[in-house]
C-alpha cells in the first residue's frame, strides 16, 4: 500500500514538474517577443518623425531621412510578388488538379517544400551569379527577382494546400454542366480557395519584406533617390543593416526607425492574413 | 452542330494550354534547383580547381596571399545551430505540450499566434536587438558567470571560458535558438493535434497523467514528425544570415572557446563577398555558399522525408 501511495506521488510530482516546465516554456518564448518589441519601441518610436518619411538617407553624420529606401523598398517587394505570385499559383494548381498521377508532382512538391527553408543568401548568390554578373551592375531588378525566388515556394504551397480544401463535388458539378477543365478551375475551384491564395500571398510579402540577405549582393543599396529599376537601388533592410553597424549616432537612429517601421508592418501583414483567413474561413 | 463542334475542339485547346501552362510553371521549380546548383558550382569552380578537398580541412583565410579554407565557417555554422537545437527543442516541446494540452481554450490561439510572430520578426531585427540588447547584458551578466562556475569544470570548462565580449559563437546560437523555436514548436504542435484522441484519452482513462500521456503515448506515437520539425529548424539555423551576422563577431579564428568571436557561412558571405577581390576570392566564398546549400538541403530533405512519413501513416490509419 505504502509502494503504491510512493509511486502515486512520484507521478503526481513529475506531472507538476513537466507541466510547470512547459508553462516556463511557454513564458519564454514570450518573453523574447516582449522583450524584442519593446527594445524596437524604445528606441524606434523616438527616431521615428516625420523626417523619416520626407527626406534621403543621410551621408555619414548627418540627419536625413529613409525616404528612398522605403520606396526602394516598396518597389521590389511590389515587383517581387508579381512576378512570383503567378508562377507560384499556376505551378500550385498543377500539384493540387493535374498532378494526381507520375514522378514529376511529387517530386515538384519535395523540391519545393525545401527551397521554401533554403537558405535567402543563396538565393541572393544565384542571382548575382546568373543576373549581376552577365548585366556587369547591381540592380533594383536583381533585387526583384531574388525576392520573387524566396515568393514562388510560398504560394505554391498555399495555393495547393487551399485547392485541396475545395470539395470534389464543386469541380463534379461544374464538370457535369459541360465546364471545360480550365473554365471550372479558374472560375470555381481557385475562386474557392481565393482567400486561402490571398493569406499565402500575403505571408509571402511579409516574408520578403524583411528579408535582407538576397539583396546584399543585387539590389546593392543607393544613396538617392532613384526610380530607375536598373540601378543600384536603396531598400531598407540594407540600409538598416549598414546603418546600424556604423558607428554614427545620427545613422544608428534611423536604423532603429527603419527596424520599427518593417517591424511593425511585417507582424501586422501576418496578423491580417491570419484575420482574413479566419473570417473567410468561418463564412464558409 | 458544325460550331458546336470546333467550339468543343476550341475548349480542348484551352484545356491543353492551360494545363501546359501550370507544368511548365511547376517543372520552373525543379529547372530552379538545377539552375541554382548548376551556377553555383560554376563559380565555386576556380576555387575547387585551387584547393581541392582541402578547402573542407584547411582554415586559412588569407585575401592577400590567396590561399583560403572553409574549415572556420562551417565549423562555426555547425557549432551555432547545435547550440540552437539544444535549446530550442527542450523549449518547443514545452511550448507544444502548453499550447495543445494546458492551454485554456481561450488563450489557445492568441498564444499560438504570438508564438508564430516570433518567426515573423525579421531576422535583422534579430540581429540589431541581439547586438545593442541582449550582447551587453550577456557580457555584463551572464558570460562571467559562465567563466567562474562553469569556465572551471574539467571538459567542458575551456568552451565556456575567454573575454566576456558579449559577441561570439554562443551569443549567436542563442539568438538563433529564440529565431527557430516558433519554428519547431509550430510543427510539433501541429503533429501532436493528429494523435487520435480515442489514444489519448485511453491512456488518460487508464490513470496517466498529462505527463505521462505526453511522454509514452503522444510522442511514440508522433516521433517521425517531431524529428521532421526539428530538422526544419535545423536547416532554418544553419542558413540564418542577419542575425548571427551581428552577433558572431566575423573572425576567421578557430577557438576552442564558445564565448570568442568566430563566423559562419552565411556571415562570412554577407561580410565579406561585396568587397571580395579578385576571382580565387569571390569563388571561394560561392564554394562556401554551395557547401552551405548542400548542407541544409539534406537536412531538409531529410525534415520533409520525416514529415512524409508520419503524413503518410495518419492517412493509412484514418
Amino acid at each position: 500500500m505504502n509502494t503504491m501511495l510512493n509511486l502515486y506521488t512520484r507521478r503526481r510530482i513529475v506531472n507538476a514538474v513537466g507541466l510547470s516546465v512547459s508553462v516556463l516554456a511557454m513564458l519564454f518564448g514570450l518573453f523574447w517577443l516582449c522583450w524584442i518589441l519593446l527594445t524596437l519601441l524604445d528606441h524606434g518610436l523616438p527616431a521615428l518623425t516625420p523626417v523619416v518619411f520626407a527626406q534621403m538617407t543621410p551621408p555619414p553624420g548627418n540627419s536625413g531621412g529613409l525616404l528612398n529606401a522605403i520606396a526602394g523598398s516598396v518597389m521590389m517587394t511590389v515587383v517581387g510578388t508579381l512576378i512570383g505570385t503567378p508562377i507560384g499559383i499556376l505551378a500550385g494548381t498543377y500539384l493540387a488538379e493535374f498532378g494526381q498521377r507520375g514522378w514529376m508532382a511529387p517530386l515538384t512538391r519535395f523540391i519545393n517544400d525545401v527551397l521554401l527553408s533554403a537558405p535567402s543568401i543563396v538565393i541572393g548568390l544565384f542571382v548575382y551569379e546568373m543576373y549581376v554578373v552577365r548585366v556587369k551592375h547591381f540592380s533594383g531588378w536583381a533585387g526583384a527577382f531574388a525576392l520573387s525566388i524566396l515568393v514562388i515556394p510560398v504560394v505554391i504551397r498555399t495555393t495547393e494546400n487551399m485547392l485541396r480544401l475545395v470539395p470534389s463535388t464543386l469541380r463534379e458539378a461544374a464538370a457535369a454542366l459541360g465546364a471545360p477543365q480550365w473554365k471550372v478551375i479558374n472560375f470555381v475551384t481557385l475562386r474557392a480557395a481565393r482567400a486561402g491564395i490571398i493569406t499565402g500571398v500575403m505571408l509571402a510579402v511579409a516574408r520578403i519584406s524583411g528579408e535582407t540577405a538576397p539583396l546584399l549582393f543585387t539590389a546593392l543599396n543607393n544613396q538617392f533617390w532613384s526610380s530607375n529599376m536598373s540601378q543600384p537601388m536603396a531598400n531598407l533592410p540594407v540600409v538598416i543593416f549598414q546603418f546600424a553597424m556604423s558607428p554614427y549616432d545620427d545613422w544608428q537612429k534611423l536604423a532603429w526607425a527603419g527596424a520599427l517601421l518593417i517591424t511593425l508592418s511585417v507582424l501586422t501583414l501576418n496578423i491580417l492574413a491570419r484575420v482574413l483567413f479566419r473570417q473567410s474561413a468561418t463564412t464558409h | 452542330m458544325f460550331t458546336h463542334e470546333t467550339r468543343l475542339k476550341r475548349q480542348a485547346i484551352f484545356d491543353l494550354l492551360f494545363r501546359s501552362l501550370t507544368r511548365v510553371c511547376a517543372f520552373g521549380v525543379l529547372a530552379l534547383l538545377a539552375a541554382i546548383i548548376i551556377s553555383l558550382l560554376v563559380g565555386s569552380m576556380p576555387a575547387i580547381h585551387a584547393f581541392g578537398l582541402g578547402f573542407l580541412a584547411s582554415s586559412d583565410w588569407d585575401p592577400v596571399s590567396g590561399k583560403f579554407g572553409g574549415m572556420v565557417p562551417i565549423i562555426g555554422t555547425l557549432v551555432t545551430s547545435g547550440i540552437a537545437l539544444l535549446i530550442a527543442i527542450p523549449v518547443s516541446f514545452g511550448i507544444a505540450i502548453f499550447l495543445t494540452e494546458l492551454s485554456p481554450r481561450v488563450l489557445r490561439r492568441p498564444l499560438g499566434i504570438a508564438i508564430e510572430l516570433l518567426a515573423g520578426i525579421p531576422s535583422i531585427i534579430y540581429g540589431m536587438w541581439g547586438l545593442f540588447e541582449f550582447a551587453p547584458l550577456f557580457a555584463d551578466h551572464v558570460e562571467p558567470w559562465l567563466n567562474k562556475h562553469v569556465g572551471a569544470l574539467p571538459y567542458i570548462g575551456p568552451f565556456f571560458s575567454g573575454p566576456p565580449m558579449g559577441i561570439g559563437l554562443l551569443t549567436a546560437g542563442i539568438i538563433l535558438a529564440i529565431m527557430v523555436i516558433p519554428f519547431i514548436a509550430s510543427v510539433m504542435r501541429d503533429v501532436f493535434d493528429v494523435v487520435p484522441t480515442l489514444l489519448k484519452e485511453s491512456a488518460y482513462g487508464l490513470g496517466a497523467t498529462t505527463w505521462e500521456v505526453m511522454w509514452q503515448v503522444v510522442l511514440p506515437y508522433t516521433k517521425v514528425g517531431v524529428a521532421g520539425g526539428i530538422m526544419l529548424g535545423l536547416g532554418r539555423a544553419l542558413g540564418e544570415t542577419m542575425a548571427v551576422t551581428f552577433v558572431i563577431g566575423n573572425a576567421h579564428e578557430l577557438s576552442k572557446s564558445l564565448l570568442m568571436p568566430g563566423n559562419s557561412i552565411s556571415s562570412a558571405l554577407a561580410n565579406e563577398f561585396n568587397e571580395a577581390v579578385g576571382d580565387l576570392y569571390t569563388s571561394s566564398l560561392i564554394e562556401l555558399g554551395l557547401i552551405l546549400f548542400f548542407i541544409t538541403f539534406v537536412v531538409l530533405s531529410i525534415a520533409r522525408y520525416m514529415l512524409y512519413k508520419l503524413g503518410q501513416r495518419e492517412g493509412q490509419a484514418a
